[in-house]
């Protein structure tokens, strides 16, 4: 074999998982298209949403409209990819069996789960807040009149704070994907829980329960943080998003139990 | 030096890996060899900590593995050559396992040569052979310049070309006074790399035996031709020895050699059309060792057993 240039400073460390995390989450095609694919939603929804917003405006005159929900609506669509590509981000690496050669170089299996969340929320985080960022400003710009700046009551919240939601969505994915371990089980039950559960259970309860169930359901209880205005049915924007954040930490926390505990 | 104690895998009902130890030394290839389903993977896998033993414990160089501070530079491993994500490239896939313990860029380069990979080292995984897959993971276990090596059937899906090469790299890393070990479920390879053979069946120890001694332990039988073989084989009678025939005018002769057969059908005048020793082979003396242990037999059909006998 030839002379030795492994350097004398080799060490496993959290910051260096992380390294070799963020080399895996760019060296394949497929993450790279769903950040774009994502972007590219929030973007394309809500211009589409103050465009067609505008013209019917246009066309009866004012009334009172959510100029900045209509702008961001495109994280209803995004909260799917962002949540998915979590959800691969861990199943992908049992479908290939390079969880294996994953752990093998890092044994130290939370180490690998914290930087595996830790790279994907700065990535979606920075991808997300860009587009959010970018789709509000063009979007209030094509509300003209109707639109609101970012200096407006709760905009400024409501845009930073989607962003925070769509990460903590994708983080719960890569628990779910951890716990479930099966590309389409994960990302069904991501489904499930962000978008079916509410829809059913929202059509399903009798009113004076759904009044005190629906609000703290997961999602509802993040996407509050989209609410310029308070509602009577929707929790208050921050502690909706820390409730969402806490229920995040929980599906971590059985994640990261269940990888401590199980066969590779 | 890696050292099994009393490893013991159980999944649900099913013992795949039965109280085994062992333990594995430096500067020479260890094979680690037994049939099919015999728990040499599983085995693999609790030395490196990825499967939690249902009792018994393993260490690498007196540690457990996940409890070194480098363990890429400690033990390099290959368990599987299709356990890539397909749509990385191989310097990539390579790139990000070196990041986890700091190993240079130029330590990557360095294993994509020494692997000869060169060429598809920009090529996303998807379209490897086997035997390319089988260098990256080669590749991989070697990123750490580790002491110890553990690959699982690294010769499998390799061409000749291939085959020879990897007896070669392994024989070469023992030789640096390195760790080698190395499964695989052909004894006939295991024969030509390893020096010392650890041999499972069932999830047992079977033996844990140089390969010089396994074939001297293996039977030597002399196989006689003659027209006078009843004749002879009434000379040749004595208390070590067993003479068995299989055809009229053969006799298979065990306790005696080829020489001294020669002499006594000389003395008595006896003709001998074939005077010939036959050594059991490796693989012979291999299955029976596992007889016993083999975890899917072909059976034969009961009827027709039945008419055998």
């Amino acid at each position: 074999m030839t002379a030795m240039t492994v350097t004398p400073g080799t060490k496993l460390t959290p910051a260096r998982v992380a390294r070799s995390e963020w080399i895996k989450l760019r060296s394949v095609r497929s993450t790279v298209w769903a950040l774009v694919v994502s972007a590219v939603t929030i973007a394309g929804t809500g211009l589409l949403l103050t465009t067609l917003t505008r013209g019917h405006l246009n066309a009866s005159g004012h009334q009172h409209i959510d100029a900045v929900r209509i702008s961001l609506f495109g994280m209803y669509l995004a909260q799917l990819t962002v949540g998915v590509l979590g959800v691969l981000l861990a199943t992908g690496e049992y479908a290939t069996g390079m969880i294996r050669a994953t752990l093998s170089a890092a044994p130290r299996r939370l180490a690998v789960l914290g930087a595996k969340l830790g790279v994907y929320a700065v990535v979606a985080l920075a991808t997300c807040e860009v587009a959010l960022f970018a789709t509000f400003l063009a979007g209030q710009a094509v509300l003209g009149h109707a639109g609101v700046s970012l200096a407006a009551p709760g905009a400024l919240r409501a845009v930073a704070g989607t962003g925070l939601y769509l990460t903590l969505v994708g983080l719960l994915g890569i628990a779910l994907g951890f716990v479930i371990r099966n590309t389409a089980g994960a990302a069904a039950a991501l489904v499930a829980v962000v978008l079916v559960i509410p829809e059913i259970l929202g059509g399903a309860l009798p009113a004076d329960w759904a009044g005190r169930i629906l609000p703290y359901l997961p999602s509802n209880a993040g996407q509050a943080i989209m609410n310029v205005t308070p509602t009577s049915d929707s929790m208050a924007p921050w502690p909706g998003l820390a409730l969402f954040a806490a229920y995040t930490a929980a599906a971590v926390a059985v994640a990261a139990l269940l990888l401590k505990r199980r066969d590779a | 030096m890696i050292q099994a104690h009393e490893l013991t895998k159980q999944y649900g009902r099913k013992t795949a890996v039965n109280q085994l130890s062992f333990t594995v030394r430096p500067g020479t290839v260890t094979g680690f060899l037994g049939p099919n389903g015999a728990g040499k993977s599983t085995t693999m896998r609790m030395i490196l900590g990825l499967d939690r033993p249902t009792a018994g414990h393993a260490t690498v160089n007196g540690r457990a593995y996940a409890e070194h501070t480098a363990p890429l530079t400690e033990v390099g491993a290959l368990l599987d050559a299709r356990a890539v994500h397909p749509g990385r490239t191989a310097r990539n896939h390579l790139l990000a396992l070196a990041a986890t313990t700091g190993i240079s860029r130029r330590r990557v380069a360095e294993v994509i040569e020494l692997t000869g990979l060169g060429p598809v080292a920009d090529q996303r995984t998807r379209g490897f052979s086997l035997g390319m897959s089988q260098r990256l993971g080669i590749a991989a276990a070697l990123l750490g310049d580790p002491a110890t090596l553990i690959l699982d059937e690294p010769v499998n899906g390799l061409d000749p070309e291939g085959i020879l090469w990897i007896r070669n790299l392994l024989k070469s890393l023992a030789a640096q006074g390195r760790t080698v070990f190395v499964s695989s479920h052909l004894i006939s390879e295991m024969a030509l790399t390893a020096e010392q053979l650890i041999i499972v069946g069932r999830g047992r120890l079977i033996a844990d035996v140089s390969v010089a001694e396994l074939t001297r332990g293996t039977r030597h039988c002399v196989r006689v031709r003659s027209p006078q073989a009843a004749v002879l084989r009434a000379e040749l009678a004595g208390p070590d020895v067993t003479v068995t025939s299989t055809e009229a005018g053969v006799l298979d002769v065990e306790g005696l050699d080829a020489q001294t057969i020669g002499q006594i059908a000389r003395a008595r005048g006896i003709t001998l059309s074939e005077l010939s020793t036959r050594t059991a082979s490796l693989e012979e003396a291999f299955m029976e060792l596992t007889h016993d242990d083999v975890e899917y037999r072909a059976t034969v059909v009961a009827g027709s057993e039945r008419n055998a006998r």
